[in-house]
Order: structure tokens, then C-alpha cells, then sequence
């Protein structure tokens, strides 16, 4: 259900799963980064080998991944194929007007195929082994610092928490409405665009109520057990930062320094 | 026995509502270490009087009255200071729970007053445990039942040790087995810790284990007493705004046709022994 927001955790306890947060947050926006540098076949098979190295140490199936693709699958054609028709030099295979199939454009468009695939598995496997909390305490955690300039980063990450915590009941209560109005002759699965349109309103209205009136129960609740703001407050969970973490900050600095010596 | 909680000619008028006052005047006290039992039909203003004692609602300057808390007025000043020393459960078990997972929810309150983390942990322990939860610490709301909830939210104030917790209407939403569970641990903390207990109600059951009850009605009021004394009213609890229980009802008929039946409050198993020891003797 989850999904929604964050991907879908799947529950583990390999390295990888085991690994700060933080960490992995940062590392897979840094991988993005490094994909840049790669530019000849040595490199990409480099990346890939790395990738598949920390998929395998996951030990989640490899579907899950390959599922992570699918949704992005005709952007990633798309963005290939205009790649391989607009691009000149090396060998020509075939030209129609402005149109060609040469070498070149066959191998970036390889290259461009690749990057996409490595970029989504890489961010898979940051959602897939890290659960939803943990990553808005990340969130929270690398925020800090803007707290200078009076991002309020406690408030931002209490509410992803209590965001992330209510939506398995608001899909309860989706679902109980639904049966509701399902009862009293609404049929929310049929019918042209406007008319399935039309069956969503009598959902959304008691959903809104609802929701109002559970954010004022949350609210009344939150202070009673004397909730004043961020100001003095202690945290129960706290992310340690341990060798394991170095240790995979230092493989992706081994794989940066191989790619540049590689180029 | 020291009164823990005084409340002094109590009015409260909500902005919104132009017309009835949601109190008016209302006088009582609570014992400390007592449990006392609220009942009143919807709209008599039960919540209003809980929410009060916890300083929650807006302050209006044309609404007069005192409260006071182990000694303290209740003002801006003094409302945090109060609001440690109560707890409140409310109705819906899924509106009040805040952290992520068990554990999360319990330490809720001690991160608002800055407990230090090594202190917490330890205080969330052995609230779990109090509460039997211990083996659901790390599991998410969603994958508990109403009274397991309940039950969370009843430890999160455990771990604050607070000298009152008031019940509005916590039970009302269980199933049966639910309500026992709940209304287990809260007699449990009542008689074990001393802790003065405030339950509204509409349930005779846990109305039956006040020491006293208070019957509200329009915003006033209307009776003080002990459950014998309330239960003695019969039929006229329906409108006071308990739920009447099979049993009652049968006493009620009994005694219309002349059976001397016993005044006091009989369960359900209660009636049925009395029942088949009494026929034995005509
Ligand atoms: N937030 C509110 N705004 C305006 N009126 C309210 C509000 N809450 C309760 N009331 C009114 O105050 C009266 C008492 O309500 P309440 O204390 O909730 O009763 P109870 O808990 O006994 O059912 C009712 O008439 C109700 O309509
Ligand atoms: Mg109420």
C-alpha cells in the first residue's frame, strides 16, 4: 500500500538492508552522478557489474527490479530511438532524409539504454531495502542543517511519518465507503470517463469529512500528551552511523576512481 | 482522602454554538486514588467536561469557573504542568495514534517533554509490559486490533506516570473481548498504582466499577451517587444514557411482577446463578 509514496519495502536482513539510511540515500543520488562519467563500454560493463554485485548482495529477486523498469519502459524506448535515428558517425547502416542509422547512434543508444536501467534498479534497490520511516528520518537527518534558515525539518518530517502511518487506514476507509455507496446503487467500475468521474464524488466527500475530523481527533490527541512543536523535544529512534556505512561510501569512491581512470 | 481534582462552577460555551452553553455550573470533585464514572446521553457534554480538566479546549473569557489539578489552578500558565498529570484515552483507537509503530507511539509523549533517550527506552519497556504488548513493539497500527490500540495508547501514558487518566468513551468502539482487555489493565493501574481513573461511559459493566458516578444531562449535573444507588433507577438509566444490559432489564420485569429480586448490580452470569439458587426456594 505503501507503494504509493515510497516503492514497496521488502523486509530483509542482508547488508544491504542493514545499511544507515542516510547513507544509501545519498550514495544513490551520487550514483546518479557518477553514471555521467562513464563513456566507453569498459566503464558501463564496470557500473553494471557494480550494480548487479549489490543487487545479488540484497537477496531480493531479481524481478523486483526488472518490475521497476516496466513503468518507464516507453520513455526509455523513446529517449533510445531518437537517440540511434539522430546520431552521425562511424559506420552508416541506412538513411531516410534527416534519418539515420550509423554506429555511433547504435552505440549510444546502448549506452543511454543502460544508464536509464542502472539509474532505476540503483533507486530500487534504495526503496526496496529501506523502510518508508527510515527513510523520512533520513530525510530529517540530512535536512538538519537548513535549519538555520528555518526550514522547520522536525515539523516536515512528523508529518511524512503521520502521512505514511494513516494511509493504510485511509485505504480501510476507501474501501468501507465504497462498499457504502456500492450498497446504495453507485457503480464505480463502469460507465464513460465523465460518468465514472461523477461515481468518484460521493467517495471523496464523506473521505474529505473524515479526514478532517480524524485531524482534529489527531490534533486534540498530539497535545494532550504535550506535543509543543520541535523546541526541546528528545528522539526515540536515532540512526548510528556504523563501519559498514564507510565501507560502502568507500566502494562507490573505488568505482568513481576506476571510472575516471577509465575515460 | 485528598481531593485530586476540584471543579468549581464550570460553564463552557462553544464560539460556534450561539444558543446552549455545552456546561453550566457544574460542581464536583475526585478523590485521588478513586475511579470515577461519568455517564450522560450524547450531547450531555461529558467530552467537554474531559477536555476541560485538560485545559484543551479554547479559554473564553465569559466562561467562568475553576479547575484545579493536585493542587494547581488551571491556567496558561499551569496547563503543561497539568496535562502531565493526565492522561486521556479517547474514543477512536486509530485518531490518537501518532508514531509509526507501537514502540513509536508510546515514546510519543516522553519525546514531547525531552526525556533523555536511555531513560525512554526503558520507561517504554516497561509500559509494554504493563500493558501486555510487549511482542507487538515493532508492529505498524495497521496490523493491530481496536483493544490492542487502545491499549498502546493506554501505555503511552503509563510511561508519562500521570496521577489521573480519563477514559472518553475508549471502549465504545471494541468488541466485546476488546473492552475486557482495556478495562482489565485500567482497573489494574487503579488498584496496583493507585492512579484516579475518570471513565465515561455508556457501558453498565464499566460504570459498575466506579466508586461513584456522575449522571450529566443538558450540561448540568443531574445526579452524584454510588452504582447501587444510579442502578436503583431502573428503566430511567436508558435515559440517562447507559446502555441497559439484558440482565437489568430482566430484574426490571421481575420485580413489575413481584419477585424480590436483589437490589444491587447482577452480570449477566450473576442473574443466571441468581436465578436458579432463588427458584429452589420457592
Ligand atoms: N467543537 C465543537 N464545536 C461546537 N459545539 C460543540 C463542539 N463539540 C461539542 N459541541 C456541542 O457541545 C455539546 C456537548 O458535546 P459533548 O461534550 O461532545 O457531548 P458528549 O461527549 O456528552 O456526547 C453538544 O451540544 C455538542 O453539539
Ligand atoms: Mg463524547
Amino acid at each position: 500500500m505503501n507503494k504509493l509514496i515510497f516503492g514497496r519495502y521488502i523486509p530483509g536482513d542482508s547488508f544491504i538492508h542493514r545499511l544507515d539510511p542516510r547513507g544509501k540515500l545519498l550514495l544513490s543520488f551520487y550514483f546518479i552522478g557518477i553514471i555521467f562519467l562513464a563513456h566507453n563500454w569498459q566503464s558501463y560493463l564496470l557500473l553494471f557489474l557494480f550494480t548487479m554485485f549489490a543487487v545479488l548482495m540484497s537477496r531480493v529477486n531479481l524481478g523486483f527490479f526488472i518490475r521497476g523498469v516496466r513503468p518507464l519502459i516507453w520513455l526509455i524506448l523513446f529517449t533510445v530511438i531518437l537517440q540511434i535515428f539522430f546520431t552521425r558517425g562511424g559506420h552508416l547502416y541506412w538513411h531516410w532524409g534527416p534519418l539515420v542509422v550509423s554506429q555511433y547512434g547504435l552505440v549510444n543508444g546502448g549506452y543511454i539504454f543502460m544508464r536509464f536501467v542502472l539509474i532505476i534498479f540503483m533507486s530500487t534497490l534504495l526503496t526496496l531495502t529501506t523502510p518508508p520511516l527510515q527513510l523520512s528520518d533520513a530525510i530529517e537527518s540530512i535536512l538538519k542543517p537548513f535549519k538555520v534558515f528555518h526550514l522547520p525539518v522536525y515539523e516536515i518530517a512528523l508529518m511524512i511519518s503521520i502521512a505514511l502511518r494513516f494511509v493504510p487506514t485511509l485505504m480501510d476507509e476507501t474501501e468501507k465507503i465504497m462498499n457504502a455507496q456500492r450498497a446504495r446503487g453507485v457503480d464505480f467500475g463502469s460507465g464513460s470517463l465523465s460518468q465514472k468521474m461523477r461515481a468518484i464524488i460521493p467517495l471523496l466527500i464523506p473521505l474529505f469529512v473524515n479526514s478532517f475530523n480524524r485531524a482534529e481527533d489527531l490534533a486534540t490527541a498530539m497535545e494532550a500528551r504535550g506535543y509543543q512543536g520541535g523546541e526541546g523535544r528528545t528522539k526515540y529512534r536515532v540512526l548510528t552511523w556504523k563501519g559498514q556505512d564507510t565501507l560502502a561510501v568507500a566502494a562507490f569512491a573505488v568505482i568513481t576512481g576506476l571510472l575516471i581512470w577509465l575515460r | 482522602m485528598a481531593n485530586i481534582i476540584e471543579v468549581t462552577d464550570l460553564s463552557y460555551h462553544y464560539p460556534q454554538m450561539e444558543q446552549r452553553p455545552a456546561l453550566q455550573h457544574v460542581n464536583f470533585t475526585v478523590q485521588a486514588g478513586e475511579w470515577l464514572a461519568i455517564i450522560g446521553h450524547n450531547g450531555s457534554g461529558k467530552s467537554t467536561l474531559a477536555k476541560s480538566l485538560d485545559g484543551l479546549l479554547t479559554p473564553d473569557p465569559q466562561n467562568k469557573g475553576e479547575i484545579k489539578v493536585a493542587g494547581l489552578t488551571l491556567t496558561d500558565e499551569t496547563v503543561w504542568q497539568i496535562r502531565a498529570k493526565i492522561g486521556m484515552v479517547f474514543q477512536n483507537p486509530d485518531n490518537q495514534f501518532v508514531g509509526a509503530t507501537v514502540e513509536d507511539d508510546v515514546a510519543f509523549g516522553l519525546e514531547n517533554r525531552g526525556v533523555p533517550r536511555p531513560e525512554m527506552q526503558e520507561r517504554v519497556h516497561a509500559a509494554l509490559k504493563r500493558v501486555r504488548m510487549t511482542e507487538f513493539a515493532d508492529r505498524e497500527p495497521a496490523r493491530l486490533s481496536g483493544g490492542q490500540k487502545q491499549r498502546v495508547a493506554i501505555a503511552g501514558i503509563i510511561a508519562q506516570r500521570p496521577d489521573i487518566i480519563i477514559l472518553d468513551e475508549s471502549t465504545s468502539m471494541l468488541d466485546p473481548k476488546g473492552r475486557a482487555e482495556v478495562l482489565a489493565t485500567v482497573r489494574q493501574l487503579n488498584q496496583e498504582d493507585h492512579l484516579t481513573v475518570i471513565s465515561i461511559t455508556h457501558d453498565i459493566d464499566e460504570a459498575a466499577q466506579a466508586n461513584r458516578i456522575v449522571v450529566l444531562d443538558d450540561g448540568q449535573v443531574k445526579e452524584t451517587g454510588t452504582p447501587a444507588e444510579i442502578f436503583a433507577y431502573g428503566e430511567r438509566l436508558i435515559e440517562m444514557g447507559l446502555d441497559v444490559p439484558y440482565a437489568e432489564r430482566l430484574k426490571t420485569a421481575l420485580r413489575q411482577v413481584g419477585a424480590d429480586v436483589p437490589k444491587q448490580y447482577l452480570t449477566e452470569e450473576g442473574m443466571a446463578d441468581w436465578l436458579w439458587t432463588s427458584h429452589s426456594k420457592m
